[in-house]
């Protein structure tokens, strides 16, 4: 494999880790809070027809990503509603958001567009546009540093660069806020947050609705910067992928990072099976490819050694002495 | 000086849950620089009320005035900036966080951690010197004892600037040391004019602390009297509405043959903990055997493997003969056929299940018994019932109705029914876990009554609790466990709870001889020989 192929790869890799990570840090502050959430799968796929819909009728993608927000955002206020206000089964709500998602998108579609469950096909300012970094041009025939800088580096949509500046910024709130230590106590005693006189309900709110804003932001990206528009399930799976990154990396930002690269890494893989193919030597099934990710989730969970989730996280909140 | 406003007081309190008044018009006065004892049983409304008082509940009618200003107390947050801190029975600690953040959370002072953490590092140091408060700012909660997770609690409520410190049973998870630790802070408190209000079910604590005791009976207020011009027997008649037996009324042992011979177990759980570290000891017929101990020190363990549901290593023989500790017949269910009952430690958990009927409860574990059965297939429900009667009427379980789900039972009569279960067996051996825990007075010398009979019938009995009053006054011989391991053994009547505190606590005073001579003082003693007494 030559390096520019190995470029390519990488290249791949950024844009195919950044919904997964997008997803993944919206897991870590609902989690963190106690709220688990198996719904990103069905809230990324609600963004990504909507942003897909507006930027379509309206030509214009930050309506779309906005959009795209907001639907995601309305399905984790009915989460947070049934698993924070009304105390019900968290795992039981998230599913009923990803059937909800999986099932009204494509109808939706279908009554609006009329073209077989799908949004017409994103052109121009509907789409997000890449980004070329300065000096990417002037730099670009400096060896090894200039292709890394041009290839891998510049040229991606506004919202990778968000996504991987989320890290830095979600570790600081977490640990260096007021805030993030009311977050992260919910997430394992609420008991205690309640007694010092802060609002269980407030941080969990709060907590859901950033995870219904990046997870809204996960799918817009899908929709009109990966792809160019909406199809049918087109999240496939990221949603459990970026739930299996956030056990992966046992609730932590940096770690999640690693993780979704992991993962985004192997589905780049998928992508380009013909490098793989040149590399091994051999071919190699494309269907055991695409499952590599769950079963290298299912088989790494054993090494990393106990993940232990918050201590609080599925359990509704009730007051007791 | 003009009279000084009371602390707290509170006018005509009224809460009901549902059905349930848990409070009734309730009137107190707590002065300020005192130390207030609040008693009553399980069930009285003490915690109902300090609930109220913390903003938990609200209360349906009545009037909250604190140094002679009519508050409400809405929420957690108005408790707290009233000046009233609150330090739970269970303990309300983030356990991955360190103590700095959870004395932090909740009153930081900025959006950004650094500078409260900085100031609150100072504070504690402060604090720490003034009152013998001392804790590691930077410890994890979960690394850390008890004690020093109760002092943070404590210094959790100072940080926010409370006046008036409410306790609630704060003695039922520390060694004796660790409780004179916790009144010499109170005492410290007390004298820098805060005031307090301890909540317990133990009378020698008030006794000890108090300068004034409130006594809750059924939701009332029964009489609010001076510490010093009251006494045990009348706290107790007062909380339980008639007159009570402290002590347990026995006669000497008439020990027997050997009944249980344990000898070097050990216990390593899941997680590569060493639990029980050599373990051994004999309990025989006609004699209590008290293991005392601060919880989590391998008692639990130890009923464990005796009662079938922990594998081990070593050896264990009941009446001579060995039994299986690892293989096929180390269950529950060959436990009992080899005699041995067990009343487990947590009844709720392990004792009962909760949602099922009494009837159901009292044959669980006997329930292949030929007498419950009406064919191969079938059980004789009608017989189970009717036995679940006479167990009812002869362990006077309140009330009677073997329809009843166990959950629905207050604590004494749910134990009363494990107890009716595992005695009416007729074992050799009865092992007992904190057979008075979360049981009202009443029915403690109830149950303190049935140990004693069956002792007096020639059984053994094995009796682990971390409450060292009932070790005392029920054991014939009593055994301390530290660290999984046996500290040592002594007569009731040549110890007592100083030295057995210091046992508990891992330290070992001058041993009284070896663990078998104790056995053979033990059986000196009993038969009236005392020239063999070490």
């Amino acid at each position: 494999m030559d390096f520019a192929t190995l470029l390519q790869m990488l290249d791949a890799t950024v844009r195919l880790a950044t919904p997964l990570l997008l997803a993944c840090l919206a897991g870590l502050y609902s989690e963190r809070a106690g709220i688990f959430d198996i719904g990103l799968e069905g809230k990324m796929l609600a963004a990504a027809f909507l942003s897909a819909a507006i930027a379509s009728v309206t030509g214009n993608v930050w309506l779309g990503l906005m959009a795209g927000i907001g639907a995601s955002l309305l399905l984790s206020i009915i989460h947070g509603l049934a698993s924070i206000t009304f105390r019900g089964n968290q795992l039981i709500s998230g599913v009923a958001i990803n059937f909800l998602a999986a099932g009204l998108t494509v109808v939706i579609a279908q009554s609006w567009f009329a073209q077989g469950g799908r949004t017409p096909q994103l052109s121009g300012d509907g789409r997000f546009s890449s980004v070329t970094l300065p000096f990417a041009e002037t730099l670009r025939d400096v060896p090894i540093l200039g292709p890394i800088y041009y290839e891998l580096i510049s040229g991606h949509t506004p919202l990778v660069y968000f996504a991987f500046f989320m890290v830095p910024v979600t570790w600081w709130v977490l640990y260096r806020t007021r805030f993030g230590l009311r977050l992260r106590a919910v997430g394992e005693n609420p008991a205690a947050v309640d007694t010092a006189g802060v609002s269980v309900v407030f941080l969990r709110y709060a907590a859901v609705g950033i995870c219904g804003v990046l997870c809204g932001i996960a799918g817009a990206y899908l929709a009109t910067a990966l792809q160019a528009g909406f199809t049918k399930d087109m999240s496939a799976g990221r949603g459990y992928i970026a739930l299996a990154a956030l056990i992966f990396a046992k609730w932590r930002p940096w770690h999640a990072l690693y993780a979704c690269l992991l993962f985004g890494f192997l589905q780049a893989m998928v992508l380009r099976s013909d490098v793989v193919e040149r590399v091994l030597g051999f071919s190699l099934n494309g269907q055991f490819l695409d499952v590599l990710p769950f079963i290298l989730v299912v088989l790494l969970t054993g090494f990393v050694g106990k993940a232990t989730a918050p201590k609080a996280g599925g359990e509704p909140y009730v007051k007791e002495r | 000086m003009t009279d000084l406003a009371p602390a707290i007081e509170l006018k005509g309190i009224s809460k009901a849950f549902g059905p349930v008044q848990a409070n009734k018009d309730i009137s107190i006065r707590v002065m300020p620089g005192t130390i207030h004892g609040i008693i009553g049983e399980n069930g009285a409304g003490k915690s109902t009320l300090m609930s109220i008082l913390y903003g938990f509940y609200k209360a349906d009618a009545g009037e909250i005035w604190i140094s002679g200003r009519k508050t409400t107390i809405p929420d957690s947050q108005a408790a707290i900036a009233a000046g009233i801190g609150m330090v739970f029975q269970h303990f309300k600690l983030v356990e991955n966080f360190t103590v700095l953040e959870n004395v932090v959370l909740g009153a930081e002072d900025s959006a950004l951690l650094r500078p409260s953490l900085a100031r609150a590092r100072r504070e504690l140091k402060s604090l720490a010197d003034e009152y013998e408060l001392n804790v590691d700012p930077d410890a994890v909660i979960q690394d850390v004892g008890v004690g020093m997770q109760q002092r943070v609690e404590i210094l959790k409520a100072l940080y926010r600037k409370a006046d008036i410190l409410i306790l609630d049973e704060p003695t039922g998870v520390l060694t004796p040391a660790e409780a004179d630790h916790l009144f010499r802070i109170l005492e410290n408190l007390k004298r820098e004019g805060k005031t307090i209000i301890l909540i317990t079910h133990k009378l020698r604590e008030i006794m000890e602390i108090t300068d004034t005791v409130s006594v809750m009976r059924r939701g009332e207020m029964t009489a609010t009297v001076k510490t010093s011009e009251t006494s045990p027997p009348e706290l107790a008649e007062l909380m339980v509405g008639r007159k009570v037996l402290l002590r347990v009324d026995k006669a000497p042992a008439q020990i027997g043959r050997k009944i249980l011979e344990v000898r070097d177990l050990n216990v390593t759980d899941t997680k590569g903990v060493h639990r029980l570290k050599g373990v051994s000891f004999d309990v025989h017929a006609g004699e209590i055997l008290g293991i005392a101990g601060v919880a989590g020190n391998g008692q639990s363990e130890l009923l464990e493997v005796l009662g079938g549901y922990q594998k081990a290593t070593g050896s264990v023989r009941v009446n001579g003969e060995e039994i299986d500790l690892t293989g096929a017949k180390s269950d529950g269910q060959s436990r009992r056929a080899r005699g041995i009952s067990h009343v487990p430690e947590d009844r709720q958990r392990e004792g009962l299940i909760m949602d099922f009927h009494a009837w159901e409860n009292t044959v669980f574990g006997y329930h292949h018994d030929a007498r419950y059965q009406k064919s191969w297939l079938l059980m004789d429900n009608a017989a189970i019932k009717h036995d679940t009667e006479g167990k009812m009427a002869r362990f006077d379980v309140r009330p009677p109705d073997p329809k009843l789900a166990a959950k629905n039972f207050s604590g004494g009569n749910q134990q009363k029914m494990v107890l009716a279960r595992e005695i009416e067996r007729n074992p050799d051996l009865l092992l007992i876990g904190q057979p008075t825990r979360g049981v009202d007075i009443g029915a403690i010398e109830f149950i303190h009554q049935q140990i004693v009979a069956l002792r007096d019938q020639g059984k053994a009995i094995l009796l682990v609790s971390v409450e060292l009053e009932e070790i005392l006054s029920l054991s014939d011989r009593i055994a301390v466990m530290f660290d999984g391991k046996i500290m040592g053994e002594r007569m009731p009547q040549d110890t007592d709870e100083k030295e057995l505190g210091l046992l508990m606590a891992g330290m070992t005073t001058s041993p009284r001889g070896p663990l078998h001579k104790a056995v053979e003082a033990n059986l000196a003693h009993a038969s009236g020989d005392p020239s063999k007494e070490t």
